[in-house]
């Protein structure tokens, strides 16, 4: 079964499928029910022979039409469908209108584009870039007007560096664009820069139209040197812009894009010396403040810090040589004091007194030994006085024996030998002396 | 930067000083040295970019569009402000 749509189901439906089909449109046509609402916004149909369709231009699109259209005015319009669901109707947005003529010229703009598209000459591949540092710029516009001025200026006032020239060429009308194509082969063949610009300032369709032309485009593809696009222009594009290999909105924008890299590193070369300054001021600052900071080091500020260490150790070595000092003396008193001591124990009068007392010790000892030996002496010669008695000459006189003694003498001969003939002898006899004379001697 | 020294290897050259000098790795001495090194390479970078002088020139056609030549076969030219006051 069929789903069932509602009204508006079908209109939204629908309002995608032709909208998004016809985002954009150049079609021609003639202007009929003309109609200019207070709000600005125009209205009216395009029609041919056979058909007819509705058409708005918002007054937001309108100031850059030539004039006021009218009933039967033929144009050419760029704009894009649209489906208005309240009314169930479509109709076109007119982006822009262009008057009979001109139709025919965006039509061949458009025809050109898609031709040059399908030769390749607008492949991004193809694009040169732009010398970094430019010394030599050729310009290819009108040499009287305010573009070539405003190039100068933008580049002059940048830079003093730059050799800037012109090739000047009429930008409009009639054999324009052969000037300019000829001029850019011309600074090609004779190698007269390193970039080119090409372009004029805005203008209608038809006045920008020399731009438009494939021999421009052609010229412009087959330069060797790059080639800057600059046409102030109301449509899209034109074809310089889209064959050179880089385009720029208007020619003042140009010499910003050519010197845009010199610029770019002069400014660099600038930021570097800021920062090249910044960094060795940094590091000069730093190493300023380390120094600083090593000034107020205790070292530096109280030198005597610097002898503490061997103050130290002086004191610590005078505190320990004072303590053997201290005991060495004690030492040496203590050995002093012995030495003293056995020096008073060597001293003369006390030797000379123990001696003395040696001597009386001795003397006594002797004494003491001398008494006992002459006891026993006493002893031995008291037992030897019975013994004498016994051998006492009185007693043996007693028992009848004489002693001779000479005349005159009292020492006893004990001889033979002592006497002499005739010589007068004593003879000591029990009871008294006798005297007597040798008459004969016979030895034995 | 000594004359036969491209502008990219002298600028290649300060990039390298650069970073160097940004590394906080270098003595003060040879941060000095640098310094002045990188001084004089941004000297001669610099110089070497505004170094031309400026012209402004028109180049000087014939009727039919041709450049005018001279002797030598080269584009003749004029100043370009000579010829505007002429206008």
């Amino acid at each position: 079964m069929q789903p069932i749509l509602t009204v508006t189901e079908l209109t939204l439906s629908i309002k995608n499928h032709l909208e998004s089909k016809f985002p954009s449109i150049v079609l021609k046509g003639e202007i009929s029910n003309f109609k200019e609402q207070t709000s600005g916004h125009l209205y009216f149909t395009l029609k041919d022979a056979e058909s007819q369709i509705s058409c708005v231009l918002f007054k937001g699109n309108t100031k850059n039409l030539a004039r006021r259209p009218k009933d039967g005015d033929q144009v050419t319009l760029k704009a894009e469908l649209t489906v208005y669901p309240p009314r169930g109707s479509y109709q076109l947005l007119v982006k822009e209108m262009q008057y009979s003529g001109v139709g025919e010229l965006l039509l061949k703009l458009h025809e050109l584009k898609n031709t040059l598209q399908a030769r390749g000459w607008l492949s991004p591949s193809l694009k040169k870039p732009l010398p970094k540092f430019p010394k030599r710029i050729g310009i290819v516009t009108s040499a009287t007007g305010a573009v070539i001025q405003d190039i100068i200026n933008v580049l002059s006032r940048r830079f003093h560096g730059l050799e800037i020239v012109l090739n000047p060429v009429k930008v409009q009308g009639e054999g324009a664009a052969e000037e300019i194509a000829k001029a850019i082969y011309q600074f090609n063949q004779h190698k007269l820069c390193d970039v080119l610009i090409v372009g004029r300032g805005g203008g209608s369709l038809e006045d920008l139209w020399p731009f438009n032309e494939e021999i421009v485009a052609k010229a412009i593809f087959e330069s060797h040197i790059p080639v800057i696009s600059a046409v102030g222009h109301e449509t899209d594009f034109s074809i310089s812009d889209l064959v050179a290999d880089i385009r720029a909105p208007t020619p003042s924008a140009a010499a910003e894009l050519v010197i845009g890299e010199k610029s770019h590193y002069l400014k660099q070369l600038e930021l570097c010396r800021q920062r090249v300054l910044h960094t060795i001021l940094g590091s000069i600052k730093q190493y300023k403040h380390r120094l600083d900071s090593h000034k107020k080091q205790p070292y530096f500020t109280n030198p005597s810090f610097l002898l503490s260490k061997y103050a130290l150790l002086i004191d610590d070595a005078e505190e320990r040589l004072r303590e053997v000092m201290t005991r060495t003396l004690t030492q040496r008193k203590l050995q002093l004091f012995g030495l003293q001591k056995q020096a008073a124990a060597l001293k003369p009068t006390l030797q000379i007194q123990s001696l003395k007392a040696r001597l009386q010790q001795i003397d006594k000892s002797l004494q003491a030994t001398f008494l006992t030996q002459l006891g026993r002496k006493k002893e031995h010669l008291a037992r030897l006085i019975p013994h004498l008695k016994s051998i006492d000459p009185k007693n043996l006189i007693a028992k009848g024996y004489c002693i001779l003694f000479p005349e005159k003498e009292n020492s006893a001969i004990l001889s033979i030998k002592d006497l002499h003939l005739n010589s007068s002898i004593r003879l000591l006899l029990n009871g008294g002396v006798a005297k007597a004379t040798i008459g004969e001697i016979v030895h034995d | 930067m000594i004359e036969n020294e491209t502008f990219e290897t002298s600028y290649a050259r300060l990039e390298v000083i650069l970073e160097k000098m940004n590394s906080g790795k270098v003595a003060l001495d040879e941060s000095l040295k640098l310094y002045e090194e990188a001084d004089r390479l941004i000297s001669s970078c610099t110089k070497r970019l505004n170094d031309a002088e400026q012209k402004i020139e028109i180049l000087m056609k014939q009727r039919n569009g041709d450049l005018a030549l001279n002797e030598s076969g080269q584009p003749q030219t004029e100043n370009f402000a000579t010829q505007k006051r002429s206008l």
